[in-house]
């Protein structure tokens, strides 16, 4: 079973212990600048939400990439950029239509989320359940996929 | 069933993929007239200041990959169409046969009509063998001019710096990109460009190029009288769409080859895509070349499924889109990022720190935007533009302060997060 990020904002606290996590985890730096999951603040209304990719299926980063830098993990279905591959001209930052893959000045190559190859860091040092890692069918992700398909599938 | 694509490039080998996919059994064919396996322009510039080899321009990596998909690659030039007789013509000889035909062609660089453009050593930016001569002539010191600074010429011009030469850019309009860029916008390029050394001409034409003196192998002639003296000139003054070998076919070209929302030609059993194609836009709504990678990508899918028999494999039209990468300055723009008539606008502009935002509405929907220094979540914007998401609240807050799209985005699409069942 393909396990998936689920993300809760209800129980965020903004805390940012999950993009300290990350940072740490995949650029060994305690930036949360360098991290590949962002908790949005809404300031109006004392709201945070944390936000990261969700995987989705139509995967407009890999299609959009023209050397073939981003690939499907077989076993976090993750899609993973491939760093010794990608040549940093970024068509995936604008291609992905959750504007979850960012560029990085220090590495001249793109960033995103790929579950830290099945044991996502920012899920671990949640405080609260506001992340969890958890069997695909329960994170709504079914949801968000078709609404992307409504929205965008059609295109491609 | 024998489906023939004529390009090797994005859009042809994807087509092909997706091709293998839905036909196991078909007969799928490639014929490209360059003697490398299918490879990227896009990643010409990184080739030239090595950060990849030849091979990591490849648009497979996997050197059985054609082989294991049982897909023909082959080697030669498409001198014509008979869409009679369902066949192809060769410029090495022969004709290939088709029940399926994809007309892949691409585009390929424009001379300008400047007496002196055919004198040895000025090149495009075009191909692999473009730039291993590039990569001859860009040493280190060389006087380099770099002709037309539009999307192409800007991602050899951050290539040519990086490669330590003395760069000077000449440009027509009166910015740099003023087909991805606004006036503010691209004249903020330009400035960082200067900069960082780079000797900028905007509203300049060469015109003309002559043999040089004292070492130097070319005098350029700028209209206001300079002179340029150059070791190297590169000419990136537009592109346009490979559609000669289509005459006395019968397929019907505007700028490229017109097509409709199936990719489907005036010719029922011949399909175009990528950059020869004219191709729905989704902001216009009107049919155009993008010549851009994720349309190219998008296309190439579509015609496949078209042409492997998949029903409501429609093209709802690809949001034109560019990021721009000139020595370290990013920027981006989308969809209508000049403006919809009878639009509104909002945008933000620091150009001491080299931060613009502009976003472009239709009633509270986003249509476009262009973004310099932005490299955050900059994806958010074709998504708000390609969901046609309404804003409502959040329009009044992006028009006071456009930084806040990412807010917005979360706030109209997810109101409470992605998993709360609100979507």
């Amino acid at each position: 079973m393909l396990r998936a990020l689920k993300l809760e904002p209800e129980k965020c606290t903004g805390c940012l212990q999950c993009e300290m996590a990350c940072s740490y985890e995949n650029e060994q730096l305690f930036n949360p600048s360098k991290s590949r999951i962002k908790v949005f603040n809404f300031h109006d209304s004392g709201r945070f939400a944390p936000y990261t990719c969700t995987q989705c299926a139509e995967a407009w980063c890999l299609h959009s990439c023209p050397v073939e830098a981003i690939v499907i993990n077989a076993k976090t279905g993750a899609k993973d950029v491939l760093e010794e591959v990608c040549v940093g001209c970024k068509v995936c930052t604008i291609a992905c239509p959750f504007g979850t893959v960012n560029y990085n000045h220090d590495t001249g190559k793109v960033q995103k989320c790929d579950l830290c190859g099945g044991q996502p860091a920012c899920a671990e040092a949640c405080p609260t359940g506001a992340i969890t890692y958890v069997d695909i069918d329960q994170t709504g992700l079914d949801r968000m996929r078709a609404h992307a398909q409504r929205s965008l599938g059609a295109s491609a | 069933m024998k489906h023939l694509i004529i390009g090797a490039g994005p859009s042809g080998v994807i087509a092909a993929e997706t091709l293998r996919k839905l036909q196991p059994e078909a007969s799928v064919t490639i014929v490209g007239d360059e003697a490398e396996p299918p490879y990227s322009r896009m990643a010409l510039p990184y080739l030239l200041i090595r950060k990849v080899g030849e091979e990591g321009t490849y648009l497979r990596k996997n050197a059985g990959h054609y082989d294991r998909l049982r897909i023909d690659v082959k080697r030669d030039r498409v001198t014509g169409v008979d869409t009679t007789g369902r066949k192809v013509q060769l410029a090495g000889g022969g004709a290939l046969a088709y029940d399926k035909l994809l007309l892949a062609t691409g585009s390929r660089p424009v001379s300008p009509p400047i007496p002196g453009m055919a004198l040895p050593g000025i090149y495009p930016c075009w191909t692999l063998t473009d730039a291993r001569h590039i990569a001859r002539g860009a040493v280190p010191g060389a006087k380099v001019v770099l002709m037309g600074a539009g999307f192409i010429g800007c991602i050899i011009l951050e290539a040519l710096a990086k490669r330590g030469v003395d760069l000077t850019v000449v440009e027509m309009a009166d910015r740099m990109v003023p087909r991805m860029m606004n006036n503010i916008a691209g004249n903020l390029i330009k400035r960082w460009c200067e900069e960082k050394g780079v000797h900028v001409h905007t509203s300049t034409r060469v015109v003309a190029i002559e043999p040089g003196t004292g070492g130097r192998r070319f005098a350029v002639r700028l209209d206001g009288g300079t002179v340029l003296a150059a070791d190297l000139i590169i000419s990136a003054t537009g592109v346009k769409p490979n559609v000669e070998f289509l005459e006395g076919s019968g397929v019907k070209t505007d700028h490229g080859i017109l097509i409709d929302r199936q990719m489907q030609t005036s010719n029922p059993d011949v399909y175009a895509a990528g950059d020869v194609a004219q191709g729905l836009d989704f902001s216009t709504g009107e049919y155009s070349v993008q010549a851009i990678q994720p349309t190219a990508a998008d296309h190439g899918q579509l015609a496949a499924r078209n042409m492997g028999g998949r029903r409501g494999a429609i093209h709802r039209g690809s949001v034109n889109m560019n990021v721009l990468d000139t020595l370290g300055l990013i920027s981006s723009s989308f969809g209508l990022w000049m403006g919809a008539k009878d639009g509104e606008s909002t945008e933000l502009c620091d150009p001491g720190r080299y931060r613009y935002l502009n976003l472009q509405f239709e009633d509270d929907v986003l249509v476009g935007a262009t973004s310099l220094g932005l490299t955050e979540h900059v994806g958010v914007l074709r998504g708000l533009i390609q969901t046609r998401t309404r804003l409502r609240e959040w329009k009044d807050k992006l028009v006071k302060d456009p930084t806040r799209i990412m807010e917005a985005y979360l706030g109209s699409t997810q109101a409470v997060g992605f998993n709360a069942g609100l979507i």
